[in-house]
């Protein structure tokens, strides 16, 4: 059942990467990113049940947290103007001119 | 002082767990580092009722078993909904009254909403809450405010 | 008993699949960005809650099932502010979502 279970979440992953992939805007995108973390620390515990290491937990723990600071790291910086929506943008480039 | 002494508790639990050595170097390592943490959160002035909110603890058991019967509800109705596809959802933006005074409070009621599929806090004003609904029936739900009657029983022990 | 865990993990295993591939599947079905996150929360609090638990019933010594109940408490401390914090750099930056036909002359925000 163990195989199972990670089969299930690779899959998702795969999902999760495509959203990355294909999303139209940059907050699928970080959205989807966050997602494939959360996944992998699931993946990594996982893993370490399979291989009967439960050491891979702490690493989990270590992830989980990276994660978390990474997503809240770049949205730091959703002030800026890059993160501003490309087709408002536009339009208010093309209403300016 | 009864903050700092709950927080070198729940700091030496959380060392113990993560080391699981029991050597005396190791132990005399993690009440070192336990020091140095509690000397850093002096200085940066967050040691208080809010970062450390043991007032609640009497309470918190029982909102808690609420809340995970509503997380529980609320993902089958979002997987349902999922599977049912995007004919079935009905988007909702609304504004929800909130009737907490403290700033711990309205943290509280906003992560609850949050952490139930289906709902996400926005925007956390003055007095109320931006959220944004997959069904309409969720916001229907929180509007009945048994959430934030929950809430702020909760917080009344303040 | 030994057949009892391993059939209630092995059950706690497979709901958690079930619902991470419902939120998989949420997140390239639904129409626009404030939807996928709602599938995106299914997946991190009762998926996780249900994987979690299912390993916790397989741990062979006390110190993993702790570990593994850090693990769990750190993902719902972590998911609802995460996506309080997208949402709301979403909304800041003029992200409109699509709503549904009856509701869309309700409010609008002016922008905080």
């Amino acid at each position: 059942m163990l195989i199972a279970a990670i089969l299930a979440i690779l899959v998702v992953m795969v999902m999760a990467f495509t959203r990355g992939f294909v999303g139209p805007t940059l907050y699928d995108r970080i959205l989807a990113v966050n997602m494939f973390g959360t996944k992998t620390v699931l993946l990594i515990s996982l893993l370490g049940f399979l291989m009967g290491r439960p050491e891979f937990l702490d690493i989990a723990i270590v992830y989980a947290l990276i994660n978390f600071i990474s997503v809240i790291g770049v949205l730091r910086y959703s002030d800026s103007s890059i993160f501003k929506d490309r087709k408002l943008q536009k339009k208010i480039i093309k209403k300016s001119s | 002082m009864r903050h700092t002494f709950t927080l070198a508790l729940s700091l030496s639990v959380f060392w113990l767990i993560n080391s699981g050595h029991n050597t005396p170097l190791m132990l005399s390592l993690g009440a070192i580092s336990i020091t140095f943490v509690l000397y850093i959160a002096h200085r940066m002035d967050v040691v208080d009722h809010e970062s450390q909110p043991i007032h609640l603890t009497q309470k918190l058991p029982g909102y808690n078993t609420w809340l995970i019967k509503e997380i529980i509800l609320a993902n089958i109705l979002v997987v349902k909904h999922i599977w049912l596809g995007n004919k079935s959802i009905s988007p909702t933006m609304s504004r929800i009254k909130v009737s907490q005074k403290t700033d711990i409070g309205k943290v509280i009621y906003a992560n609850s909403i949050t952490l139930t599929p289906g709902t996400v806090t926005i925007n956390i004003g003055k007095d109320e809450f931006l959220v944004h609904a997959l069904l309409q029936e969720s916001i229907d739900d929180l509007q009945s405010g048994e959430m934030d009657r929950r809430v702020t029983q909760l917080e009344s022990q303040c | 008993m030994d057949i009892l865990i391993s059939t209630g993990s092995s059950l706690f295993l497979l709901i958690g699949s079930f619902l991470c591939i419902s939120g998989g599947l949420g997140i390239l079905r639904f129409p626009d960005f404030y939807t996928r996150m709602h599938a995106v929360s299914v997946t991190e609090t009762l998926a996780t809650t249900m994987i979690l638990l299912g390993l916790m019933l397989l741990s062979p010594d006390i110190l993993v099932l702790l570990k593994l109940i850090i693990i769990l408490l750190m993902t719902l401390f972590i998911s609802p502010t995460a996506s309080h914090a997208l949402a709301h750099a979403a909304m800041r930056n003029d992200l409109k979502p699509e709503l549904d036909q009856k509701n869309k002359d309700e409010v609008m925000p002016s922008n905080p």
